[in-house]
């Protein structure tokens, strides 16, 4: 050993002060999951139409569509708190994977039912761009929120576990959508949905190192 | 290392948790040549070696909370050894991309005379002002690596910052100096 590093050894243990181990991240993420969960029904019972809602809920597409949103929120928000740990291996994630071609899967066979809304002025782009702000409106604070809980774990390798937190807040915004989404989602919809939850996951990747503290 | 030292690194590790500044120490010291054997699959000067394995010692220091005890020491350690190591290797790929190495820069000589365009610039009070201009990080640096002559480990553990991050800090340091005394500070 080099006096050097001798030396380092030395200074690291020489006053040595206590930490507290983080809490396992399945436990650290449903606490997170579980204020989100919170907010999330204060705005729906507070703002929503829930009686339309409950109309809607009937068709089993737009149920399987929101279980796959709502999985690929819950699943990714995990993943982003698995990996945050240096012993995590990257294939974490693909836990939301299956969840997220679910919802593609329903959301696409709605598309193609309902494909192009034509209104008196030919094809219509209908509710999508105010979809879209919504789910950065909603994704970008989420992604804040949930960069906070992360960084105590000062991510070694900073870039997936932020990719995984922006899919994962960008896909509740999108759940909590669905709340204040009275019709079935067109081409046009589908496609400004999925630009929202890219633009919030490449967001969440540029802020990586900054956000999460990491080295 | 056997699996009854990576129990034991294990254990060190929950008292090193818990403050045991001297389970600590044992520790560090019995993990080292593990650490430099993984160091050693990506960088091969022995130097270099030593610099990202205290890179990687400062580091387990900062995320020593990270540590479950429930889990495999070593997968922890390995991943955070392997980790910095492809950190530094892709610091060492953009450093040398940008610069030339030297050896020349760093030599003086023994006639005072070879040595004027340093000796011209040894006016104090225009240093101090010129370090004092410089950003906090890289004041940092040259005040812990040169004025105070500490080790590169020494003054990472010291500024916290990291062992790359300090190198990068004194480089632009320089270089900032240089410009602000006409070119003629000597690295």
């Amino acid at each position: 050993m080099t006096y050097e590093t001798e030396s380092l050894i030395a200074h690291l243990a020489e006053g040595l002060q206590p930490v507290r181990p983080l809490a396992p991240p399945w436990l650290r993420a449903s606490l997170w999951l579980g204020v989100v969960a919170l907010l999330g029904a204060g705005v729906v019972f507070g703002f929503s139409d829930l009686s339309m809602f409950v109309r809607r809920i009937h068709d089993p597409k737009l149920a399987l569509e929101l279980t796959g949103t709502l999985l690929t929120g819950i699943l990714a928000v995990i993943a982003a708190f698995e990996l945050s740990l240096p012993d995590r291996p990257i294939t974490w994630s693909l836990l939301p994977a299956p969840s997220f071609v679910l919802w593609l899967g329903s959301s696409g066979y709605s598309c193609w039912r309902h494909w192009l809304v034509r209104g008196p002025n030919g094809i219509e782009i209908g509710e999508g761009p105010d979809c879209f702000l919504w789910i950065v409106a909603f994704g970008v604070p989420l992604a804040i929120a949930l960069f906070l809980a992360l960084r105590r774990s000062h991510p070694l390798s900073p870039g997936p576990v932020a990719a995984m937190a922006g899919l994962g807040v960008a896909s509740l915004a999108a759940f909590l959508l669905q709340f204040f989404h009275p019709f079935d989602v067109t081409f046009i919809d589908l496609g400004l949905h999925l630009a929202a939850v890219a633009t919030v996951v490449v967001l969440a990747r540029a802020a990586a190192r900054p956000g999460l503290n990491s080295f | 290392m056997t699996a009854s030292s990576a129990e034991e690194w294990g254990r060190l590790m929950a008292a090193a948790q818990t403050g045991d500044g001297s389970a600590y120490a044992r520790l560090l010291r019995e993990i080292l040549p593990y650490v430099r054997a993984i160091v050693r699959r990506h960088h091969a000067a022995p130097d270099r070696v030593e610099d990202v394995a205290q890179d990687v010692l400062l580091t387990l220091h900062r995320i020593r909370h990270t540590y479950d005890p429930a889990r495999p020491f070593t997968a922890w350690l390995g991943a955070i050894a392997h980790r910095r190591s492809i950190d530094a290797l892709r610091r060492k790929v953009r450093t040398d991309a940008s610069e030339t190495f030297s050896p020349t820069a760093y030599e003086t000589y023994a006639d005072p005379a070879a040595n004027k365009d340093i000796a011209a610039h040894e006016d104090s009070a225009v240093l101090a002002e010129a370090i004092a201009a410089l950003p906090p990080g890289q004041r940092q640096a040259v005040e812990l690596l040169r004025l105070k002559e500490m080790s590169l480990a020494e003054a990472s553990a010291t500024s916290g910052q990291s062992v790359g991050a300090l190198k990068v800090s004194l480089h632009r340091a320089i270089r900032a100096l240089q410009r602000a005394l006409g070119g003629k500070v000597d690295r």
